[in-house]
C-alpha cells in the first residue's frame, strides 16, 4: 500500500506512539503500565510504518534490527538479577536506590526499572518479529 | 451480573467449539481465540466480581471495606499474553501452510495424505 | 538461589545464540550450555538428597504470597534425567541436523525448551506451571515446524491445535482452583483440601486438568495428535520430543494427584487405571500394525505412558516408586531407540525397515546400540525396564490389581513383538548387495552409547537408583514433608 497521507502521518504519529510508550514504561510498577505494554505500543509504531510502506521496506531501514533488540532486552533482563544477587538477596528480590532531587520529588530507581525495561525490548523485538515475517514476503 | 457473566463465557465456549470443529483452518483459529477468551473470563471470574474495591489493603476503596482481589487479572493479563505469542504463531503457520499446499481445508489436508500413502504403497 | 540456575543457564544461551554466530561456535555452545546444565541438576539432586527439600521464594515473597521454587526428590531426579537427554541431543545435533535447520536457530528453541521444561520440574505453583509449559511448547512448535515443508507444517497443525485446546482446559482448571481456594501454591493448596471437610468440589477442576495432562502426555482416548505429528520433524527434534514433552504431562499427573487432587480416591484411581490399561494396550497394538521405525516408536511412546499412568492409579509408595524408576528408564532408552533409528537411516537411508536389511553383519555395533534400548523397552532382564516393570507389576499383584497387571503383562510381549519386528527386518534379513552403506563414525554414536550405558548401568545398579526412586515417591505420597518445607 502506497498512501501519501498515511505516509504523512505516519512521520508524526510515530512520535506519538514512542512518547507513550515510555509514558506508560515508567508508569509501570506501582500503576497501569509497565514493559510489555508499553513495548507493543512501541511496536505499533513499527507495524504502523509498515502499513503506510512495505515490511520489506522498514525492516531494511530498521538501523537496529529486531534481533538485536532481543538480545540488549534479554541480557536487561539477566543484569536486572545481578545486583540483588550481588547484595545477598533472594532471587528476583528488587534492590532500590533513592535520590532527592529537591523540588521535583523523590527519584526511585530500582532493577524492577531495569527488568521492565529489558522486557519493552523483548517485546518490541518479537512482535516487529513476528509480524514482519508475516508480511515479508521472502 | 455474574450469572450475565457466567452466561457469556458459555456461549463464548459454545462458539468456540462450534468453529473448532469447523472444516476450515483460518476457523478453527478463530475458534481457538474465543475458546482461549472464554477461559480468560472464567479465570478471571473465577474470584467473583466486586466492582469498586480496592486492589491493596490500605487503598480507600469506592464502596467501603470490601477489598477486590487483584490476582486474577494479572493470571488473566498472563494468560493473554500468552495467547497472543500462540496465536500469531498459529497464523503465522496458517499462513505458511496455505503458501505452499494452497488449502485451508482440513479435509484436502487428509486426502493429500492418503494420497501419498497410496504412492509409497506402489 | 541454587534453584534458579537451572533457568539462568538455558536462558544466557538463548541469548547468545540468537547472534547469529558461526556454525561452530553455536555447536560448542549448544553442548557446553547443556553440559553446565547437567552439572547445575546434579549439584541440585546431591542437596536435596543431603539437606532435604530445597525451596526458593522468588522475590522474598514467602510462600503462598509469592511464586516458590520446589525441588523435592521426585523433581530433581527429572531434572537430572532431562538434563542428560538434553546433553545427548545436543551432541546428537552436530551430525544430524539436517540442512533446513541452521544450527543457531535451532539451539535457540533447544534451550527456550530447556528453560521451559527446567521451569515446569521446578517450579511449586499451579500458574507459573501454565507458563513454563507454555514456554516449551511454544519452542516445540517452532522446532516442529522448522523447515515449513508441507509435510512439517501439516503434522505441526495437529500437534498444536490438541496441544493448544489441553493448555486451555489447564488454564480453565487453575482458574475453578483459584476461585475456591484462593491461592495457587500446590503446598497451600494440598493443606487447605486436607483440612477441608467437604471436598466435592473439587473433581471439576480435577477432571479439567487431567483432561488437559492426558491430552500433553498422550493417554488412550486423546493421544492423536502424537502419532501424527512426531515422525515428521528431523529425527534429533524427535527423539527429543518422544524423552521429555510427553513425561512433563505424566510429572505433573503424578504430583498433582499425589499433593492435592485426593479427594474421591476410588474413582479417580479406578478411572485412572481403567486408561492406563487402554493406553497401554491401544499403543502396543498401534505399534505392532505400523512399518515406519518411527512410527513404531512413537506408538511406543504411548504404550509405556501407559505404564508409568499405571504407577499412579495402583496408588501404594511401592506403585509410586515403580512409576518414578520407569519414568526415569523410558525417558532414557525412548530417546535412545529414537537417537538409534536416526543412525540407521544415516547409514542405510531409510526408515523402513522393508527397505534395509543385513545390518547385523554389515555394522554389529550399530545393532548393539539398537539391542540395549530395544530390550530395556520390552523388559528383557539385566537392563532398566525390566526392574521398572518389575516393581509396577509387584506392586499391581500386592494391592490385588489383578486384570491390570496381567494388561502390563501382555503389553510387554506386543513391545517385544515389534521390537523383534524391526531387529529381524532392519538387522538380520539379508541385505539386497548392491545396497550402499554408509560408515559411522564414533562421535556419531556418542550420545547413543552414553544412553545405552545409563540404560544397562541402571539395570545393574539397579538398587541405589530404585532406593531413590522410593525416596521420592515417600515425599509424594506423604504430603506433609513437603508442606512443612513450603509454608515454613
Amino acid at each position: 500500500m502506497n498512501s501519501g497521507i498515511l505516509q504523512i502521518a505516519e512521520k508524526y504519529l510515530r512520535w506519538l506512539f514512542l512518547v507513550f510508550a515510555i509514558f506508560a514504561l515508567f508508569r509501570g510498577h506501582n500503576l497501569p503500565g509497565g514493559g510489555f505494554i508499553g513495548g507493543l505500543m512501541a511496536a505499533m509504531a513499527f507495524v504502523f510504518r509498515g502499513f503506510a510502506y512495505s515490511a520489506d521496506e522498514v525492516y531494511q531501514s530498521m538501523k537496529i534490527k529486531p534481533e538485536t533488540y532481543l538480545v540488549i532486552g534479554f541480557t536487561a533482563v539477566i543484569l536486572s538479577f545481578v545486583p540483588g544477587m550481588i547484595a545477598g538477596k533472594t532471587f528476583f528480590e528488587g534492590v532500590w536506590l533513592s535520590a532527592d532531587l529537591g523540588q521535583l520529588g523523590l527519584l526511585k530507581l530500582g532493577t524492577p526499572l531495569l527488568f521492565d525495561i529489558g522486557i519493552f525490548l523483548v517485546v518490541i523485538g518479537v512482535t516487529v518479529l513476528f509480524l514482519f515475517s508475516l508480511k515479508r514476503s521472502d | 451480573m455474574e450469572i450475565i457473566m457466567a452466561i457469556f463465557v458459555g456461549i463464548l465456549y459454545a462458539a468456540g467449539v462450534y468453529l473448532l470443529l469447523r472444516r476450515s483452518i483460518l476457523k478453527f483459529i478463530i475458534g481457538i481465540l474465543f475458546f482461549s477468551n472464554a477461559t480468560n473470563l472464567l479465570v478471571f471470574l473465577s474470584a467473583g466480581l466486586i466492582p469498586g474495591g480496592a486492589a491493596f489493603v490500605g487503598e480507600k476503596s469506592a464502596n467501603g471495606t470490601v477489598l477486590t482481589d487483584p490476582l486474577p487479572q494479572a493470571l488473566v493479563l498472563t494468560a493473554v499474553v500468552i495467547g497472543l505469542g500462540v496465536v500469531a504463531f498459529t497464523l503465522a503457520l496458517k499462513y505458511k501452510y496455505f503458501e505452499v499446499s494452497g488449502t485451508d481445508d482440513l479435509d484436502e489436508m487428509k486426502q493429500e495424505k492418503s494420497e501419498t500413502n497410496l504412492k509409497e504403497e506402489k | 538461589m541454587t534453584l534458579a540456575i537451572p533457568i539462568l543457564i538455558p536462558l544466557v544461551f538463548m541469548i547468545f545464540m540468537i547472534l547469529r554466530l558461526p556454525e561452530r561456535v553455536t555447536r560448542t555452545a549448544g553442548i557446553s550450555g547443556s553440559t553446565l546444565m547437567l552439572a547445575a541438576a546434579v549439584f541440585i539432586l546431591i542437596k536435596v538428597k543431603t539437606e532435604g527439600i530445597q525451596t526458593l521464594y522468588l522475590g522474598a515473597w514467602e510462600a503462598p504470597y509469592g511464586i516458590t521454587f520446589v525441588a523435592d526428590p521426585f523433581s530433581a531426579l527429572m531434572l537430572v534425567v532431562s538434563s542428560v537427554i538434553m546433553m545427548a541431543i545436543s551432541l546428537y545435533a552436530i551430525h544430524f541436523l539436517s540442512s533446513e535447520y541452521r544450527s543457531g536457530k535451532f539451539y535457540i528453541f533447544f534451550f527456550t525448551l530447556a528453560v521451559g521444561l527446567n521451569g515446569a520440574f521446578l517450579t511449586g505453583d499451579v500458574f507459573n506451571l501454565y507458563v513454563w509449559i507454555e514456554v516449551m511448547l511454544l519452542s516445540s512448535f517452532v522446532l516442529m515446524t522448522m523447515g515449513k515443508t508441507q509435510d512439517k507444517l501439516r503434522g505441526g497443525i495437529k500437534y498444536l491445535a490438541l496441544n493448544l485446546i489441553g493448555s486451555l482446559f489447564f488454564l480453565a482448571g487453575i482458574g475453578l482452583l483459584y476461585g475456591k481456594t484462593g491461592t495457587l501454591n500446590m503446598a497451600h493448596l494440598a493443606q487447605i483440601v486436607q483440612s477441608s471437610e467437604q471436598t466435592q468440589w473439587l473433581n471439576t477442576p480435577a477432571m479439567l486438568i487431567f483432561l488437559a495432562f492426558g491430552i500433553k502426555s498422550a493417554v488412550f482416548p486423546l493421544f492423536f495428535w502424537l502419532p501424527a505429528s512426531y515422525h515428521r520433524p528431523n529425527i534429533t527434534v524427535s527423539s527429543m520430543f518422544a524423552g521429555l514433552l510427553t513425561k512433563v504431562g505424566v510429572y505433573a499427573l503424578i504430583r498433582f494427584f499425589t499433593l492435592f487432587f485426593v479427594q474421591d480416591p476410588s474413582f479417580w484411581h479406578n478411572l485412572i487405571l481403567i486408561i492406563a490399561g487402554f493406553t497401554m494396550v491401544v499403543g502396543g497394538m498401534a505399534a505392532s500394525t505400523q512399518y515406519d521405525t518411527r512410527r513404531i516408536l512413537s506408538y511406543h511412546i504411548i504404550s509405556q505412558i501407559g505404564y508409568m499412568v499405571m504407577g499412579l492409579g495402583i496408588f501404594t509408595p511401592l506403585a509410586i516408586a515403580g512409576a518414578v524408576y520407569f519414568m526415569i528408564h523410558n525417558m532414557i532408552a525412548k530417546t535412545n531407540t529414537f537417537l538409534v533409528a536416526g543412525m540407521i537411516q544415516k547409514v542405510k537411508g531409510s526408515f523402513d525397515p522393508k527397505n534395509i536389511g543385513g545390518l547385523f553383519t554389515e555394522s554389529p555395533f550399530l545393532a548393539v546400540l539398537f539391542i540395549i534400548p530395544a530390550f530395556a523397552l520390552a523388559g528383557i532382564p539385566p537392563l532398566s525396564g525390566f526392574f521398572g516393570k518389575f516393581i509396577l507389576i509387584k506392586a499391581g499383584i500386592e494391592s490385588g490389581q489383578y486384570l491390570i497387571t496381567a494388561v502390563a503383562v501382555l503389553t510387554g510381549l506386543l513391545t517385544l513383538y515389534s521390537m523383534i519386528k524391526i531387529w529381524n527386518e532392519a538387522f538380520l534379513k539379508k541385505g539386497e548387495a548392491d545396497s550402499e552403506t554408509k560408515k559411522l563414525t564414533f562421535s556419531e554414536a556418542l550420545p547413543s552409547v552414553i544412553l545405552g550405558l545409563i540404560s544397562v548401568l541402571m539395570g545393574i545398579f539397579a538398587a541405589p537408583v530404585f532406593d531413590f526412586a522410593s525416596e521420592a515417591a515417600e515425599v509424594l505420597m506423604e504430603n506433609t514433608k513437603y508442606i512443612e518445607s513450603v509454608l515454613k
